[in-house]
């Protein structure tokens, strides 16, 4: 059902410094009940320390792009097509050995629950030195050095001590702080952070994001933040995507998107969202109905079933046609611009206070 | 859409001051889980201190919000409210009936007065019960007949929740998560109850849903004239929803005052410390303080002396290490806005001449790069 849309998303967003370009990927699952379309067309640039938001909803694919790019699925039941270079490299079609040299080195992860991402047998100091020992070399003294220098660096009290501690001795914000500090001991280019607080407390959260932040100025590394709080991503990112059912549906810098969103998904989520200075009077307008299932997505715009200007569009329009996502500043919807600047003027900036 | 109902403006002034008599009341409320250790006789060894003397008001039809972070006793809270569990000290008042220490029989008809809507869409719903069983068994179990029976009154409350009445056969995994919760609040709304406790009703769910089920929940309020006793973590949620709001720290009550005080005005350092930590969807908004607080929650389980936020407070003397500070109102403040507070800040938001960083790594790394944005 997706083949006949083979070329639709290949332009090229933005320039060819692109650190990591990633071109009409496809990610499809083969389950008991049929094949899930996880990442469908999905195609951006990460450039060199720069952060990229990808925002979604549970299921709208941002998870599953971002294994894919570090090689991270079965191959027996996820069949990936597309094009992913990072830094001149394909890795879509890299064998395991090459991959296995970028994992924990150029690439790393942080994933969202520390707690099921650390191993509960080892102690957090040997789990961090680790990759230092396969990638460089080192001698198993120079790891642990560099190990404690890291815990230090991330803000863990007495970190020789804690070298030697397990992850359950750990509290939840300190096992996140361990995970970046394993994620960035080999000074990767690439840092990809899967939800990386969602699993954490605000105050602590507002720490670690700080950290994050304050970390890549001194690294210089590029992040994917992936996450599916807009409060979270004006924070942290320059660039930002948002996702539905697998697809990008806007793209645009952070400041653009947040605050003249073109996507009737991006409205329904900004005005759905509780904001601490909003007016109490105006109520919250949620996006009617849930989202689509990936076995079965809808035809055409996988939105058209929850958007309520869909008639503004030609009939049949939205759901016989995927809208393309143009490069750059864009959104995937078959409303035109000028139906788009008087919707958004005259309805949802209103609502957004 | 006929979700979309605002609050009435007169709900506002409703709470302490004018007047009116409380429908429940907490007083110095405490809950120990007691650990066990030692062998080969297990005996007491210690005790999670979960709630530690929390003081609360509801009155009538209106929503009360607390606020605070994993662990501190919110829920507890709202387990003891609701009497799921018997708490170790305190005083639980219910429209004027001590319900502290209640046996079965005498909660029996209060019980259907105090409903509890749960976090977890999936593991609250018995998923070998139609939808209709779910909903009806409340009424079953407290011998409710509604004029046109049973089954009319569940086609009614599916209605009133949004869901299509004709699912009443239908069995929970045919749900999504946020009719899943929808479920739930219809079986909560089945025996018309004065106080409905929600336990976290949004935080399972997507953002575009959330917004669905808050609405909900204030069309429920706002029509029926039920109170709610409103327990989340998201502070934005919490001031969507609730008139007067509490915010608890490792199982007492920090500060609760009505919402517009709490949010603009806070005395508490920790109240401006969550406040500060919240991030906000607008790139441009008006710069607020930042406040980074270092490490986590301590353990409830050996809670610090005095106040329990002073080993994480930057404004902490020797005084808060001995007394424990009184829930109380400071000069100032607007009635019923009380602070539990040695040394409270200035009642503002706005940005500080200098930010307060605790961190201590966050502190290094900002002092080698002072000049950031």
């Amino acid at each position: 059902m997706t083949t006949q849309t083979k070329t639709e998303d290949t332009p090229a967003p933005t320039g060819p410094e692109a650190f990591l370009s990633v071109r009409d990927l496809r990610v499809r699952f083969s389950t008991e009940d049929g094949v899930v379309n996880a990442v469908d067309g999905l195609s951006f640039d990460v450039e060199r320390g720069k952060t990229l938001g990808i925002v979604g909803e549970s299921g709208s694919g941002k998870s599953v792009t971002n294994l894919t790019i570090l090689g991270l699925h079965n191959p027996q039941t996820a069949s990936v097509e597309g094009e992913i270079v990072l830094d001149g490299q394909e890795l879509v079609s890299a064998p395991e050995r090459e991959l296995e040299k970028l994992r924990g080195n150029k690439v790393a992860m942080i994933f969202q629950d520390p707690l099921t991402a650390l191993s509960p047998y080892y102690t957090v100091g040997r789990q961090i030195a680790e990759p230092y020992m396969k990638h460089t070399g080192a001698s198993k003294k120079e790891a642990k050095a560099r190990a404690i220098e890291m815990l230090d660096k991330v803000g863990i009290p007495q970190p020789a001590t804690r070298f030697n501690d397990y992850p359950h001795q750990f509290s939840g914000g300190m096992r996140q702080r361990a995970m970046i500090a394993m994620a960035l001991i080999c000074d990767p280019d690439l840092l990809i952070a899967d939800e990386p607080t969602t699993a954490l407390d605000v105050t602590v959260q507002a720490q670690i994001l700080d950290l994050l932040k304050d970390l890549q100025q001194e690294f210089g590394s590029a992040i994917i933040f992936i996450t599916h709080d807009l409060g979270v991503i004006a924070n942290m990112a320059d660039d930002l995507l948002v996702m539905y059912a697998g697809r990008a549906v806007e793209r645009g810098s952070v400041r653009e998107v947040l605050q003249t969103p073109k996507h009737p998904y991006t409205w329904g989520l900004l005005s759905s969202m509780p904001r601490l200075g909003g007016d109490l009077d105006e109520p919250l307008v949620p996006i009617p109905g849930s989202p689509p299932s990936l076995l079965n997505p809808p035809s055409g715009c996988a939105f058209h079933p929850r958007c309520t200007f869909k008639d503004q569009v030609d009939a049949g329009l939205c759901s016989g046609e995927k809208p393309l996502l143009a490069a750059g500043r864009a959104a995937a919807c078959h409303l035109t611009p000028d139906q788009k600047q008087s919707i958004f003027i005259d309805q949802i900036k209103p609502r957004l206070g | 859409m006929s979700e979309n109902v605002t609050l009435p403006k007169q709900q506002d002034s409703s709470g302490p001051g004018n007047g009116g008599e409380p429908l429940l009341t907490v007083e110095g409320l405490q809950k120990h889980f007691p650990i066990y250790g030692g062998f080969p006789f297990k005996r007491q060894v210690g005790a999670v201190k979960a709630v530690d003397g929390v003081d609360l008001t509801v009155y009538p039809g209106e929503a009360l919000g607390l606020v605070g972070e994993s662990g501190c006793g919110k829920s507890t809270t709202g387990r003891l409210v609701t009497r799921l569990l018997e708490p170790t000290g305190g005083k639980i008042t219910y429209a004027g009936q001590d319900i502290t220490h209640a046996s079965r029989k005498q909660l029996a008809p209060i019980r259907s007065e105090i409903q509890m809507i749960f976090q977890d869409p999936f593991s609250s719903l018995n998923p070998r019960q139609t939808v209709g069983t779910i909903i009806k068994s409340p009424m079953e179990v407290n011998g409710i007949n509604p004029p046109g029976g049973r089954e009319k009154r569940v086609r009614e409350l599916l209605e009133t929740v949004g869901l299509n009445p004709e699912h009443y056969n239908r069995f929970p995994h045919e749900f999504s998560g946020g009719q899943r919760q929808r479920i739930g609040v219809a079986r909560a709304l089945a025996l018309e109850p004065k106080l409905i406790v929600a336990d976290e009703p949004v935080s399972a769910l997507d953002v575009s849903i959330q917004a669905q089920v808050v609405n909900l929940l204030q069309k429920v309020q706002d029509e029926l004239g039920i109170a709610f006793l409103f327990i989340a973590h998201d502070l934005a949620v919490v001031r969507h929803f609730s008139q007067r709001v509490a915010v608890m720290y490792l199982g007492k009550v920090m500060e609760v005052a009505d919402r517009d005080s709490l949010y603009t005005r806070p005395r508490h350092p920790y109240t401006h410390a969550l406040l500060s930590a919240v991030p906000e969807a607008d790139v441009d908004s008006a710069k607020k303080e930042r406040i980074r607080l270092s490490g986590d929650v301590p353990s409830p389980i050996m809670p610090p002396s005095g106040c329990p936020f002073r080993t994480r407070c930057w404004k902490a003397q020797d005084k808060c290490a001995t007394d424990v500070p009184p829930l109380v109102q400071i000069s100032g403040n607007r009635e019923g806005h009380l602070t539990a507070c040695h040394f409270p800040e200035e009642p503002t938001i706005a940005a500080r001449a200098e930010d307060v960083v605790l961190d201590p790594a966050l502190a290094a790394l900002e002092a080698e790069r002072p000049a950031k944005d």
